[in-house]
């Protein structure tokens, strides 16, 4: 799968007016968060195949201190194969694979080898990830070696001081010269909104790293205390629609950290769709960074196909 | 069904319906229902078919309540009552917990009945009616426990009358039912026709709990047992619905001695400032219009947007709308059910089409509606002027005016053209502007950021043509509750001789001739009619009074409407005018104790009258509002405010203290009075003009029309710009006041005339004020 069928962002001059001043009333954005889940539900067979794409759009990822070569060929392993053959079998399907493989910059090479010929793409976080706090110089440099390493897309993490002070043309600087060293590589921008903590900066630190060029914008790093949530997503995704109704350009979305079970794949996918629209539910705009939901939505998709409730230990692990 | 394949193609929600199986086996096996009385049902008789909605099917019989019905119910009901209210709190906890648990235990089979039977989606039943319904019975539960505790000295009305709705069937007859039952009264309850459902598993359920027979008793049918309800023999009348049929229960109960607490119609304004977070409010407008299909009384059906962000705001809602689900109401991913009814539907229809006649611009939700049932396409009014009819009548349906305002003042203006005041929204995310707006708007709920919020905890009830009263939290309670009655006195009666009456010739020097004139604005004033008449004493003349009439009161009215500071200024400065006005009063005790002696009155008025200003000067700022306790990360303010301007007939007994028992917690809660003293005693009020201008009371806070008590008084509460009347009299005239204030559903309070020594109190403060409920949700 190729990483969009959608042109590419090409970014826009820094202009402030494009969120100085934005309200996001954060007690309406959580009720709206809380009736997305209430207003819609997907049943049966609607449920399983909402499932299955949650699979097609996710990063499957690993970014632990003792990933070794061996862990991500087994982690590759299980993006290409997500399923059990008998639950793929069940489900009318011949082949379905993760959106992409996330991985630490070192381990870009290991992934890509184990991945050639699948289609799968791989990702690398880079930019001190995850807090972003070693010196720019090297941290573009990092981009520069994910990229030669084989990376398709680079999963970027912000100075969080320049949105807590407010410097918002530093924030914007700083990613368009990640985005320059990206080159043809994809750029996401982590914003770990955890750390931003409120919905006003969530916001404009979104607009801000779309005018720099980012093709998508995350959530978190999972590293966070606070990861992904749903009122930080509905915050992200209409920052995303404003931008594309000033530009015309689709950006993508990635919540990551924080979605464990199958009811939260549906749940963002809910909102994407009654927020954006069906392009977003497609792995082009629509990514979600996670290592353990995959064991959720497939034990469900078993007892989908079997009507008895599954065991993880049946499944290859990821 | 469509394969995983096809379906990861469409992406497609597919279907989620609820199942209706057991509801609908319910409802097979009872087949006919009767109405519920003394703990029993009755044989069904004289039956008519309740219907879904959504189908056009026909769901169970229902049967048509009759005079005798009622009569029986409300004769359990009287039987039931005293032994009722003679236990103890904590016994009728015991029985509203009951109640809420069991519905709790049923949450799922009432959603769903409640769904089959009035159309709303499930999911709005299953989270919105049926929680709201339990967390009533239990916050009653509560108050039943502490009944004697908080409410001291108060006691039930005895048997309540209560009508209700068909567009929250179950949620208003809890609204109606837990307060009442925790405040000791037994209640008849007659279910809308529509949706009659909920009510008759409720009377299941009640039977289920062991409730004692005759405290709660179910009488279904339509207007007419409605209206049989009302004219029979019960304490207090509590009515949810439409404004034309309050008004005709406002008649019905006039001079009944029955308490009445109305909640009607509204044309609630949406209020969307430019520093809004527009997304905010479009899922606002969600809530408000598309919420139960519109058929919410307190509905945000008028959308007045900042012109800056009004083209951003309206394609943004246009988007919004595009994506709502309507169809089948048991579905779970439905946005929008059918309307209530054909006739409903057919209503909401013509209205919207004069709406869009009278130059509004329609867009509505695009999407194939059911073929059957009574679907409507919910949507927008685009340009709705202020003059066009789909701006002022309750479409009570999905479809929203939109208009756009320049500035705060203007959106407080058009907020404010209204007949009703039921609920308004105010998006903005400056809290100094926004509660700005709420102090100013008219309605008896204001919503910051936010729409339709409910908590049995908070009072909800109108103000002007929306009604009277308060549902939830202690002034829901207050409403159920009443103080003990003064025992009543005779009136005395004034007679109007305008004709000269040559006396004995004057010897010597003539003195000054001082001519008693009416007060208005501040300013004594010559009546419209030209004429004064006698007032007499023991058959002496004593003097003359002017002699008001019809346009006396209007200008009264409109010098009343003029002082509107008085309602802003603090209550320090209110207290300090009646502080000022008792010491001016206290200067010349001694030429009003001559005055009343005079009059045949009893001189020690003189100084309780005294008293009385420095009790309501103590009390002008300390009538506090509450912060209620309601939902999570909210600000929920119950605000004491005065009803503006008020008309206020006084015995004819008690020529100063009576004037001034009324007149003085009137205005020391900010309201501005026309006044109408002693008719055959008038000059005690009269000599109080230079008091009032020597006290820095501000011309028009208290206006003064002397003349024919009756005359006046029905000119007062006939007038649409009066807001509250007082009345004190005999049944005739009480029964015209009542009456007649149906014209604008103000607020009445009449009374017999009565020792006036000891009447001050908490009560009369209570009477003189409204509340309002501002709900803000906070959260950084």
């Amino acid at each position: 799968m190729s990483p969009s069928d959608f042109a590419r962002n090409p970014g826009t001059a820094f202009d402030p007016d494009w969120f100085e001043g934005h309200a996001v009333n954060t007690p309406a954005a959580e009720r709206r968060a809380a009736q997305l889940p209430a207003r819609r539900s997907l049943k049966k067979t609607y449920q399983a195949a909402w499932l299955v794409n949650a699979i097609r759009c996710m990063d499957l990822t690993t970014l632990a201190g003792d990933d070794t070569e061996a862990r991500v060929k087994r982690l590759c392993a299980k993006a290409k194969n997500p399923l059990a053959d008998h639950i793929l079998t069940g489900l009318g399907l011949e082949r379905v694979t993760t959106g992409a493989v996330c991985v630490y910059p070192t381990m870009v090479r290991a992934a890509v080898r184990a991945l050639d010929g699948s289609g799968i793409p791989v990702a690398s976080v880079a930019t001190g990830f995850p807090a972003g706090l070693t010196p720019m110089n090297l941290r573009l440099a990092e981009i520069l070696y994910a990229v030669e390493e084989g990376a398709a897309e680079i999963d970027i993490v912000i100075t969080r001081a320049h949105v807590l002070g407010g410097n918002w043309s530093a924030l914007y600087d700083e990613i368009a010269a990640m985005r320059e060293a990206c080159g043809d590589a994809h750029l996401k921008a982590i914003l770990a909104t955890g750390d931003l903590q409120t919905l006003s900066n969530v916001y404009k630190a979104s607009m801000v790293a779309m005018q720099a060029g980012a093709d998508f914008i995350k959530t978190s790093t999972g590293k966070e205390g606070v990861n992904a949530t749903l009122p930080v997503s509905l915050t992200m995704v209409r920052a995303l629609r404003d931008y594309g109704a000033r530009t015309g350009a689709k950006i993508g979305f990635k919540p990551a950290g924080g979605l464990k079970t199958a009811k939260d794949a549906l749940n963002w996918q809910i909102l994407m769709n009654e927020e954006l629209g069906r392009d977003w539910l497609r792995p082009d705009l629509f990514r979600i960074g996670a290592s353990s939901l995959l064991g959720d939505i497939e034990r469900q998709l078993e007892h989908h196909v079997t009507g008895r409730y599954a065991s993880s230990s049946r499944h290859a692990l990821a | 069904m469509p394969t995983v394949k096809e379906i990861l193609d469409s992406m497609d929600y597919g279907p989620a319906p609820e199942s209706s199986a057991e509801v609908m086996g319910w409802l097979g096996a009872r087949g006919a229902f009767g109405h519920y009385i003394d703990g029993g049902f009755t044989t069904p008789a004289d039956t008519f078919a309740t219907e879904n909605p959504a189908t056009g099917a026909t769901l169970a019989q229902i049967s048509q309540g009759s005079a005798e019905d009622v009569a029986r119910a409300v004769d359990a009901a009287r039987k039931a009552q005293p032994k009722w209210a003679k236990l103890s709190g904590h016994q009728r906890a015991k029985y509203l917990y009951a109640l809420a648990r069991s519905l709790q235990k049923r949450a799922r089979f009432l959603a769903v009945l409640e769904t089959l039977d009035n159309g709303k989606p499930i999911r709005e039943s299953r989270d919105v009616d049926i929680p709201l319904a339990i967390r009533h019975f239990y916050h009653h539960a509560g108050w039943a426990e502490m009944l004697a505790d908080e409410f001291p000295g108060l006691a039930p009305h005895g048997v309540c009358g209560q009508i209700i709705p068909w567009n929250f069937p179950l949620l208003m007859l809890a609204w109606k039912i837990a307060p009442a039952l925790a405040a000791g009264n037994t209640v008849v309850l007659k279910p809308a026709e529509q949706t009659p459902l909920t009510a008759l598993a409720f009377a299941e359920i009640c039977a289920e709990i062991g409730l004692p027979k005759g405290v709660v008793n179910i009488v279904t049918g339509d207007g007419r047992t409605g209206a049989a309800l009302t004219a029979a023999p019960v304490d207090k009348i509590a009515f949810t619905g439409s404004t034309e049929i309050g008004r005709e229960i406002r008649r019905a109960t006039a001079g009944s001695g029955k308490a009445l607490t109305l909640e009607l119609g509204g044309k609630s304004p949406f209020v969307v400032f430019a520093d809004a977070d527009l997304d905010a409010a479009v899922e606002g407008v969600v809530d408000a219009i598309w919420f139960n299909q519109g058929q919410v009384c307190c509905a945000g059906s008028r959308i007045l947007v900042a012109e800056a962000v009004a083209n951003t705001f309206t394609e943004r809602l246009q988007t919004r709308l595009s994506k709502l689900r309507v169809g089948d109401p048991l579905d779970k991913c439905t946005d929008m059910g059918p309307i209530v009814s054909a006739t409903q539907r057919q209503r909401v229809a013509a209205l919207v089409s004069a709406g869009e006649a009278a130059g509004a611009t329609l867009v509505q939700c695009e999407g194939q509606l059911p073929a059957a049932g009574h679907f409507f396409a919910p949507g927008l009014l685009i340009g709705a002027d202020p003059a066009n009819p789909a701006s002022t009548e309750e479409i009570f349906g999905p479809v929203a005016t939109l208009t756009t305002f320049r500035t705060p003042e203007e959106a407080v203006q058009l907020a404010n053209n209204t007949r009703y005041g039921l609920a308004a929204s105010i998006w903005s995310e400056n809290i100094t502007l926004a509660l700005d707006i709420a102090s100013q708007v008219k309605a008896g709920v204001i919503w910051m950021n936010g729409t339709n919020l409910f908590d049995a905890g908070a009072g909800f009830g109108g103000m002007r043509e929306s009604g009277f009263g308060r549902e939830g939290g202690r002034e829901g309670m207050l409403a159920y509750l009443r103080g003990p009655s003064p025992k009543p006195r005779p009136e005395a009666q004034a007679s109007f001789d305008a004709a000269p009456h040559p006396g004995a010739p004057g010897k010597g020097d003539p003195a000054i001739d001082r001519t008693p004139k009416l007060y208005i604005g501040g300013k004594q004033a010559r009546p419209d009619s030209g004429q004064s008449y006698r007032v007499t004493a023991k058959g002496t003349e004593i003097g003359l009074a002017p002699l008001g009439s019809r346009k006396d009161i209007r200008n009264a009215v409109e010098a009343a409407h003029k002082a509107s500071g008085w309602g802003k200024t603090t209550g320090h400065n209110r207290a300090q005018v009646l502080y000022y006005l008792a010491e001016n009063l206290s200067a010349r005790q001694r030429e009003f104790e001559s005055r009343l002696r005079e009059m045949g009155a009893n001189p020690a008025e003189a100084e309780a009258t005294i008293a009385r200003a420095f009790y309501y000067a103590a009390w002008a700022d300390k009538f506090d509002g509450a912060v209620k306790s309601t939902t999570g990360n909210m600000v929920t303010l119950a605000i004491n405010e005065p009803f503006g301007v008020m008309g206020v007939v006084c015995p004819d007994d008690a020529p100063l203290l009576g004037f001034a028992s009324l007149v003085l917690p009137a205005i020391a809660m900010g309201n501005r009075v026309v006044a109408v003293p002693s008719a055959s005693m008038p000059l005690a009020a009269t000599d109080l003009y230079q008091v009032f201008d020597t006290s820095d009371l501000p011309g028009g806070v208290v206006n003064i029309v002397t003349g024919p008590k009756d005359e006046l008084a029905k000119t007062l509460a006939q007038h649409d710009d009066v807001a509250a009347v007082w009345y004190c009299g005999e049944a005739e005239g009480r029964t015209m006041a009542e009456a007649e204030s149906a014209g604008n559903l103000k607020a009445t309070w009449t009374m017999s005339n009565r020792d006036w020594t000891d009447a001050q109190g908490r009560d009369f403060l209570t009477r003189a004020t409204q509340v309002k409920t501002i709900w803000v949700p906070y959260g950084a």
